[in-house]
Order: structure tokens, then sequence, then C-alpha cells
């Protein structure tokens, strides 16, 4: 086993963990802090595959604006989730069966994949992959029209939120 | 490739010799030296953060027309170790309801945050923690990471002061975080990368001579990320008595106190990366990396100068103030201005070098006009609106 691969268990461990302590975290807060820890550890595993944009991205998104405003949220309506009652209802169970079934069903699809039991070969020197990306987002026959699809329709949520905040005189 | 050309891999490879030397595989010395490196760095940076204290203090002083700290060592140079025992020895207190763990995880993120920013400077040349070719994208999430760090403990301090004081400072944060981006894709248009050490080797000349305007809205976009004065509304002594940081005691202040010091003095190095060619000047970069850091120090000094000088000349704004000027003024002037940038750069890629810098400045400045003739009409109007209500309150004297 090399280190990297040892490396990457205790990444994967750790993740793994922080996202079961966000679904069973009885203070919403802490709950939020650990999804911060979660989506931490995937921007590691993304450094881990060479994808370098993409770690920094995940964070600046994930933990940068949604986290934030996850815990924004929770705090300001702090008294109405004060700490009583049961963290989780009765239909955990299923939850939970869901979970397992597509670790199960990806797991399995996967190995039958070629690379999956492969070591990632290195990166060339001087490769430039954060070109390569945008390189394949904006050019016509890569990925532009998804790209731009996905973007207006963000716009969209963006506009409709704001008409739906508009305060009419 | 000797010792007065690449220092730091002559003596990487000495090290790595020398721990050969004592039986270690070649990935566990790898790691050692890096270790090692990055230990060197955060010392140097700790220490440099321990003199910022003294600079800001003497500084502040001399705009109050006032000496400053003078008597403990000359120019009162050993003074803040006298405040650094001062802190240790401070009672460390942790208040009533606080939430343990995450109150004393926010100062360890908050100094965090700022250390990594380092991760990505260029030195010299030939010395950079790492060479990424996202570099702008990092500096943004640290920055969001230190946002987390000031939520963090505003909220478990149990204070209520502390907790307004937080969501201020993250509105700030968060809403300044997208002016700054933007103008940051402006060295990015220019160099062709997001790297830091491709922007400043793609320097020839200074990209504040193309873009002052995105110089400037980085300034302020830095400092209001900073929580320095003007935007200090996070702070506001006269209402909130010190903001998020109001329980902490002790060295655990001194983390958040330190941490902002040494982030204003990363952000003026960050300014002389991208607009004032990091360690470039006249080639003399060349001759040693040496001269290098000392270039780079600096320039970082210069725009750490800048920031301290605004903070102590301008007085405090308000939240609502603050949140327009960003949202209808700066941030829709970033926007404007990365496409102009743009437009210019593909339409004058195959001019003369002269033809390029003179429509840049020019695209700068229409841009920069426009924007400020929208806002004078649109204070006209206000003004228009308040004069009216003003005849009504005069009648009735």
């Amino acid at each position: 086993m090399t280190g990297e691969q040892i490396f990457f268990l205790i990444v994967g461990a750790v993740t793994l963990l922080s996202a079961l302590m966000v679904v069973t975290s009885r203070d919403l807060v802490h709950a939020a802090l650990w999804l911060v820890a979660t989506l931490f550890g995937v921007a590691i595993v993304y450094a881990f595959l060479n994808a370098g944009f993409l770690a920094v991205v995940q964070v600046v998104v994930y933990i940068g604006a949604i986290a934030i405003l996850f815990i924004f949220a929770v705090m300001l309506t702090r008294r109405q989730a004060a700490d009583t009652g049961a963290a989780m209802n009765a239909n955990w169970w299923v939850g939970a069966l869901v979970a397992v079934v597509s670790f199960l069903g990806l797991a399995s699809m996967l190995s039958k994949w070629s690379g999956f039991s492969k070591m990632a070969t290195a990166m060339p020197s001087g490769f430039d992959a954060v070109g390569q990306l945008g390189g394949a987002l904006t050019s016509a026959d890569g990925y532009v029209l998804p790209f731009e699809v996905a973007s207006v329709l963000l716009l969209a949520a963006l506009v409709g939120a704001v008409y739906l905040a508009f305060n009419k005189k | 490739m000797n010792f007065w050309n690449d220092p730091l891999k002559v003596a990487a490879d000495w090290l790595m010799g020398v721990f050969a030397g004592w039986g270690m595989n070649e990935t566990a010395a790898n790691l050692l030296v890096a270790f090692l490196g990055v230990l060197l760095l955060i010392t140097i940076l700790m220490v440099i953060d321990i003199f910022l204290v003294w600079i800001e203090r003497k500084v502040v002083s001399r705009f109050q027309d006032r000496i400053g700290p003078n008597r403990v060592g000359p120019f009162g140079l050993i003074q803040p170790f006298a405040d650094i025992v001062k802190l240790m020895i401070k009672e460390d207190t942790t208040p009533n309801g606080a939430d343990k763990v995450v109150y004393n995880l926010a100062p360890i993120l908050s100094m965090m945050s700022v250390l990594i920013l380092w991760a990505v400077v260029p030195l010299a040349p030939v010395m950079l923690g790492v060479d990424l070719n996202a570099g702008i994208l990092f500096i943004i999430a640290a920055g969001s990471i230190g946002t987390l760090s000031i939520i963090m403990g505003g909220w478990s301090s149990n204070n209520k002061f502390s907790v307004i004081g937080a969501f201020r400072q993250v509105a700030v944060m968060v809403s300044f975080e997208i002016p700054m981006l933007a103008t940051l894709l402006i060295p990015t248009i220019f160099a062709g990368s997001m790297g830091m050490n491709a922007i400043i080797q793609s320097q020839n000349i200074w990209y504040v001579f193309l873009s002052p305007l995105a110089a400037l809205i980085f300034m302020i976009a830095a400092i209001a990320e900073l929580g320095r004065a003007p935007f200090d509304l996070a702070e506001g002594e006269s209402e909130l008595v010190s903001g998020y940081n109001i329980e902490y005691s002790g060295m655990k202040f001194g983390m958040f106190y330190a941490g902002e010091l040494l982030h204003a003095f990363t952000f003026g190095g960050f300014w002389s990366i991208f607009f004032f060619g990091g360690y470039r000047f006249f080639g003399l970069e060349q001759i040693s990396p040496a001269f290098g850091i000392l270039i780079i120090l600096f320039k970082a000094m210069i725009g750490y100068w800048v920031i301290m000088w605004v903070k102590y000349t301008m007085m405090r704004i308000r939240i609502d103030q603050m949140l327009s000027f960003n949202w209808k003024f700066l941030t829709p002037v970033a926007f404007v201005l990365v496409m102009v940038t743009a437009l210019m750069n593909a339409l004058l890629s195959s001019a003369s070098s002269w033809l390029y810098i003179a429509g840049m400045i020019l695209s700068n400045i229409i841009v920069a006009w426009v924007a400020l003739e929208i806002v004078r009409s649109t204070a006209k109007q206000e003004r228009k609106k308040v004069e009216g209500v003003k005849v009504v309150a005069e009648a009735h004297h």
C-alpha cells in the first residue's frame, strides 16, 4: 500500500464519518459544520484526482457560499429549531436503505470498469488541466450546449428568487 | 544550480542527502523536507507578524499626531514581545453556555485561513510553495474559510453582540468576494493564466497601467474583506463593543488580531502581485532570489501601508450603505470592466503594445466615467426628494 492510498483511506473515512455526523447531530449548527467537514473531504478527493480546479471550486461554492448560507439560515431561526424532539423521524430506515442500496449499486457498477483496480498514471508535466477544462466547456465539439443551458437555468432561478423576494409597492 | 541562484533547492537536496544517509526511504524524506519547508515559511511569517503589530501601532500614531510605542527597546521594537507575554499570561476565559469545541476552533481556523494563502505566493521566481494553476480561486477559497471562522467564533460565544458582529462581517465578506473575484479575472485575461507565477512573469508592464480601475476595485474589495475601516461595521466599537471576537481573551484574541494584521499584509502582497509586478523590478530578481523576496516584501509593505492609510483616515459607513455600494455600484462596474477588458483584449490582440496599453487605459477611463455619471444623476434625483422634505421641516420653525 502506498502512502497515497493510506492518505486516501484516512480522508475517505473522515469524510464518511462527518457525513454520518451531519444526519445524526442534534444541534443544527453542528450539523452544518459537519457538512463543511464533509465537503472539505470531497475537495481533498478532487485534489487527489489531479482536479485542482474542481477542488478549489468545491471549497469556494460549497463551503464559501452554500454552507455559510445554511449556517446563516439556522442561526437566524435558532429559537424555532431549539434542541427538542427527536433528530430522526420514523422513516429513518428508508433513507438508510436508499443510501446503502445506491452505494452497493455504484460499487458493483464500478467494479466492472477496467480502470477500477489500476493506479492513476501521473500527469505529464506542464499539462494544462484548467485550460483543457475551459476549452471543453466552451468549444462547439465539447460541452458548450449543456454549459449554456445550465447557465440559463441558474439565471432563471436567480431572477425567480429576486421576483419572489421583491417588495411590490 | 548553485546556492546563490536557488538556495531552497540546494538546501532541500542537501537535506534529502542527509536523510537518505540515515536510511530513510525517499517518500518519507520528501515528505519531511516539504514539512520543514512549510515550517520555515510559517515561522518567518509569524515573526513578520510580530513586527506588523509594531508597524501598525507606529503608523496609526503618526496618523493621529502621536509618537507611538517608544519605551521598550530601540524605537519601541520590543513592545510587541511585551504584548505577546501579556496576552499569554492573561486568563483564558470561556463564556457561560459557549459551544466549547467550536469556540476554541474558531481562532485557529482564522489564523490558518491567512497562513494557507502563502502556499501560493511566489516570493521569487524559484521560491514558491505550489504553482497552482487555479491560484486566484485558491485565494477566494481561503477567504471563505476565514468567513467560516468568523461565523463560528461569533455564534459559539453565546453573546448577542458577537452574533450581530459576525452577521455583519459575513455579509460584508460574502458580498465583496464577488467584485474581488471579478477584478481578479482582469489580470487573468492579460496573463492568460490564473497561476500567480505566470501572472507575475507576464507583467512586462505592470497591470496597474493597463487597468487602474481594476487595481482600485481590488483594493476596495480587499479592505472590505479584511473588515477594516471604512468597512469595520462588524467591529463597531460604539455599538457592538468589539464584534465577533468580543468574548475571546488572551492568546485566542491574539490569534484573531494577529490573523487580521497578517491578512492585511498578505492582501498588500496580492495587490503587488496582481497589479505591481510582484517580485519583478527591472530585472533585479534575476540576479538572486534574495532580491526577489526583498522586492515583494517591500511592495507588500507599501500595499499594507495604503490599507492602513485608508483605515486611519476614513470613517465607518452603515451596513445599508455598504451593501448598496457593493451591489449597486462596485459589482456592476467590476463585471462591466471584465467584459470590456475581455473584448478589448480580443480586439487589440494583434495590435502593437503601445496601442494595446492606450486602448486598455482608455476603456478603463470610459467605464469609470460612465459609472460615475450614472451615480451622479441618481444622486441628483435622491437629493431632489430630500430637498422637498426640507422645505416642509423649515416651515414649522
